[in-house]
């Protein structure tokens, strides 16, 4: 399976870590940057600088889709989870058996009756919530889907510090590319074929990394962060399991390994969400102010919901639910979680 | 007791699709049985070298074999079973013996033996098809059919030898046949059937010759040939012969690489991707996907070989529905000693050629119809096709079935690729069978008794139930007919939403309707699944085969309406 084209590799979204994604594949091939706003992509070609980050050579900027489809067997897209279905809808046209899909996004698609929202639907299931992989084959013709996953901050990311990442998809091929194009000498990749786990991993330890940085801006130190750094694994393993995924996957690097890096970076969109949070501000003003989206927000929301359909207990998921929609105080959440009674510390590896 | 009629029966006959018989692939492929065979064994060894380099490797996988078949001649020997086989294994043990001592490296003398085994095995699956005996066999099938269908219909001695009744008024053919006499001319067809009884094989095999279908290969399970009226007919209609007892890699890829090899040829084929019979009665879930996987990989070496019109694979989804499956009460035994334990359970042969023509002439005499339905054809990934073969996406645009096999611009052979492959056209494959199974009255009252009597008892696990003594299980008839009234319909919306299809006479009445369902549901049992009491009521006689048959509605959600 030796690589000769020279192809561009395509990469949908230029958001922080789309840019840093698009620098690093840069490094080998020539890669085509999409952007959604014409006079952006002119400005940012012209720069060579996208969101202060300054653009690889070989990378160009376009606005064109069907530049995308038409130019790359490989494509990356790496938008936030709420536009990603419209994305694909209007991606689709140009996409064709042959291409390999690669995404980057950490959320939940969810489709609802019209008029409904997630508050005001009496339960949510698997039928109505998807993973971004699970978008792509619904919208498109490719089948041959993988996800990037992992402790992947942008920022030590663009600093070229070393880190890794996990490729998964059930199909070989996919992961074999996405590692032919990314590994270098300060970037591991690892593989993992439970593409749906991997995906739950990554989407459901946002949720964790809003209650840790609410621990955080409390003032608290490590021993709060480690119960919760583990309490918070063990609840997503439940309803990682839950949703479809296998327990491995939330074990290896994009579960534990995502989980504690994000749950100790004050530069993580999420932790930066609870932080600020517990120092008193309420979420509408954090929100207005952030530049890119904190996934960790809604997936809360659709997280509570769907555990509670399918009968898992998810207290920290619930608790921030309280936090971020019902008004409960940071302090009042950290002494009802500490005041409930639980006691078995770890009963998943038994079956 | 009441016979259930269908609506009139549009079923008519259809001209055949290929005139005369040398120009069926079937026929083609035996004419050239030798070379064929040479072929399938030279490319099953290349495929086992490739995996298994090395003198050393080859060597073991042979000891293993050997092992394994001195094993089963010991165990679980059969009539079918060649006389030479002790003689043939222990010569092939003794050779790997002497080889894996002789003190050199080179793998050509492993190879060589590996090559007598696998042409063996390929020799041993490969069918014979005889125009002659095919013609014959199915003269004698019509024939016998009709008289006996005749005989018993019309109460006159002399009517046995009129033909006024069919087969066709017996079974009804629904679905899209149209379209899969179209694509039978375009491409090559795989049939893929859902799998509940024995009869299974022979009514397709009657299914495919009335659609005006050249005869398909398809793989029967070895025991059959047990018995010889099955024998025979399979022998004569294109059947290859799988025996599940070899469980060994090189007889498990010379099977796959027959069929792999026959279908790029273009043979039509016929698989029950279930593997075995149904033994819970409920619609499979899981396929194998062993035989399934060799339509993609000659999907993908057609693509890679032909570059102008390339053959194209169509797979069509078939259910079978009965109101009554003869060996219910064995199946349905096996599947509850082994559910939760995962063990293989040896097949129980309890039915000679007497006990199948009893059943024959049981079955044609009453009026237990049977519907056959074909499913629209999907191409190797589970894309629907149109009827010109042309692959379409959700949005019914045309695409490339080739470009699945691409990277990089041209088609690529990755194995793993096409595993996963087969994996999503088996899940399509079971979506297929839910949608286009067609609901019987006999299927719905068994369900919903079924499922009243479980409410009855909601603390009881499934085999806590099945202990209760049957006399403790009784409906009122009024109750059951309002849940009939109210499941029916959810069934008529699932119906709306494409989910799930019925036979026409699920409407109309509701008394009637149920009245005939419990006629039906396994009519020809001893003891009754269904029956009412002299109060009206709703009672059983046999509560594992209510369960049986109320299992083939299981899957649809339908329990929230009861």
């Amino acid at each position: 399976m030796s690589d000769t084209s020279d192809k561009p590799v395509g990469v949908i979204g230029a958001g922080n870590f789309g840019t840093v994604i698009a620098n690093m594949l840069a490094e080998g091939k020539p890669v085509l940057l999409y952007t959604r706003d014409p006079e952006k992509a002119a400005q940012m070609q012209s720069e060579r600088l996208c969101r202060n980050i300054p653009l690889h050579d070989r990378i160009k900027i376009t606005s064109s889709l069907q530049e995308v489809g038409e130019k790359c067997d490989v494509i990356f897209p790496i938008v936030p989870s709420s536009g990603f279905r419209n994305l694909m809808r209007e991606l689709s046209p140009f996409l064709k058996p042959y291409h390999l899909l690669i995404h980057g996004t950490k959320g939940l698609d969810l489709q609802l009756p019209t008029g409904k929202s997630v508050e005001s639907m009496r339960y949510l299931d698997r039928t109505m919530v998807k993973t971004m992989s699970e978008v792509i084959r619904e919208e498109s013709v490719v089948v041959r889907v993988g996800c990037l996953a992992g402790p992947n901050l942008s920022r030590e990311l663009s600093e070229k510090q070393p880190g890794a990442t996990v490729i998964a998809s059930p199909f070989q091929e996919v992961i074999q590319t996405g590692r032919r194009l990314l590994k270098s000498d300060r970037f591991q990749v690892y593989e993992n074929n439970d593409l749906i786990g991997v995906e739950f991993a990554g989407i459901l330890k946002n949720v964790i990394a809003i209650a840790a940085g609410a621990l955080h801006g409390l003032g608290y130190g490590e021993n709060a962060k480690g119960l919760l750094i583990s309490r918070g694994a063990v609840e997503m393993v439940y309803l990682g399991r839950a949703l479809g995924g296998s327990t491995k996957a939330f074990l290896g690097v994009a579960g534990i390994g995502d989980l504690v890096a994000t749950c100790n970076s004050p530069s993580s969109r999420n932790f930066t969400v609870g932080n600020r949070l517990a120092k008193g501000e309420n979420l509408q003003e954090i929100l207005s102010s952030m530049d890119e989206v904190a996934e960790g927000v809604n997936t809360v929301k659709i997280a509570r919901k769907c555990a509670e359909f399918y009968k898992v207990r998810a207290l920290i998921t619930e608790t921030v639910y309280k936090v971020l929609f019902e008004q409960l105080t940071v302090q009042d959440a950290v002494s009802y979680l500490m005041r409930y009674p639980l006691s078995l510390d770890i009963d998943f590896l038994d079956h | 007791m009441e016979i259930l009629e269908e609506k009139k029966n549009k079923n008519r006959r259809y001209e055949p699709i290929l005139e005369k018989i040398p120009d069926w692939p079937v026929y083609l492929l035996s004419k050239q049985r030798k070379s064929f065979i040479e072929e399938v064994a030279e490319k099953t060894v290349d495929r086992i070298v490739t995996t298994k380099p090395g003198k050393k490797a080859i060597l073991d996988e042979l000891e293993s074999t050997a092992l394994k078949e001195q094993n089963r001649l010991k165990r679980n020997r059969w009539r079918v079973d060649p006389k030479d086989e002790p003689k043939f294994w222990s010569d092939v043990k003794a050779k790997t013996t002497a080889l894996s001592t002789d003190g050199n490296d080179d793998p050509e003398q492993a190879r060589a033996l590996l090559k007598t085994v696998v042409h063996r095995y390929a020799n041993e699956i490969a069918g014979d098809f005889r125009p002659s005996y095919y013609r014959l066999a199915r003269e004698i099938t019509e024939f016998w059919f009709a008289r006996l269908l005749n005989g018993a219909r019309i109460k006159k001695f002399g009517a046995f030898f009129r033909s006024q009744y069919t087969l066709r008024d017996k079974i009804h053919v629904v679905g899209k046949v149209r379209m899969l006499r179209k694509l039978a001319s375009k491409g090559t067809i795989i049939i893929v059937p859902t799998h509940f009884s024995n009869i299974d094989s022979m009514l397709i095999g009657w299914v495919i010759h009335s659609l005006g279908l050249p005869a398909f290969i398809y793989g029967a399970g070895l025991n059959l040939f047990n018995i010889k009226i099955f024998a025979y007919f399979m022998n004569s209609l294109g059947a290859y012969k799988v025996d599940r007892r070899k469980k060994n890699a090189p007889y498990l890829e010379t099977l796959k690489m027959y069929s792999n090899l026959a279908i790029q040829k273009g043979a039509h084929s016929l698989f029950f991707p279930g593997g075995t019979r149904s033994r819970s009665g409920m619609i499979e879930k899981q396929l194998k996907l062993g035989l399934l996987g060799t339509a993609v990989e000659a999907q993908r070496h057609i693509y890679s070989e032909q570059s102008e019109n390339p053959r194209k694979i169509f797979i069509v989804p078939v259910t079978l529905n009965y109101h009554f499956v003869l060996e219910a009460p064995d199946l349905i035994e096996d599947y509850l000693q082994s559910k939760g334990q995962d063990r293989y359970f040896p097949e129980k042969e309890k039915y000679g050629s007497l006990e199948l023509l009893k059943f024959i002439y049981k079955f044609s005499t009453t009026g237990s119809s049977i519907s056959v339905s074909i499913g629209r054809a999907l191409d190797v990934l589970g894309n629907y096709v149109d009827e010109e073969g042309n692959s379409l996406d959700s949005k019914k645009q045309i695409i490339q079935a080739r470009d699945y096999f691409v990277s990089n611009g041209k088609i690529t052979e990755d194995p793993q690729r096409d595993n996963e492959y087969t994996r999503l056209l088996s899940t399509k494959i079971v979506g297929e069978y839910h949608r286009i199974n067609r609901v019987f009255g006999s299927h719905l009252v068994a369900f919903i008794a079924f499922v009243m009597f479980q409410r009855m008892h909601p603390k009881l696990d499934l085999f806590g139930l099945l202990r209760l003594p049957e006399e403790d299980f009784e409906i009122p008839y009024d109750q059951f007919r309002e849940t009939f009234k109210k499941v029916r319909k959810e069934i008529y919306n699932l119906k709306e939403k494409n989910k799930i299809n019925y036979a026409s006479h699920l409407k109309g009445e509701v008394e009637e309707v149920i009245r005939r369902g419990i006629d039906n549901v396994g009519i020809f049992h001893l003891k009754r699944p269904l029956l009412r009491n002299k109060a009206g009521n709703i009672v059983t006689q046999d509560l594992n085969l209510l369960y049986y048959y109320h299992n083939r509605l299981v899957g649809y959600d339908l329990e929230r309406y009861i």
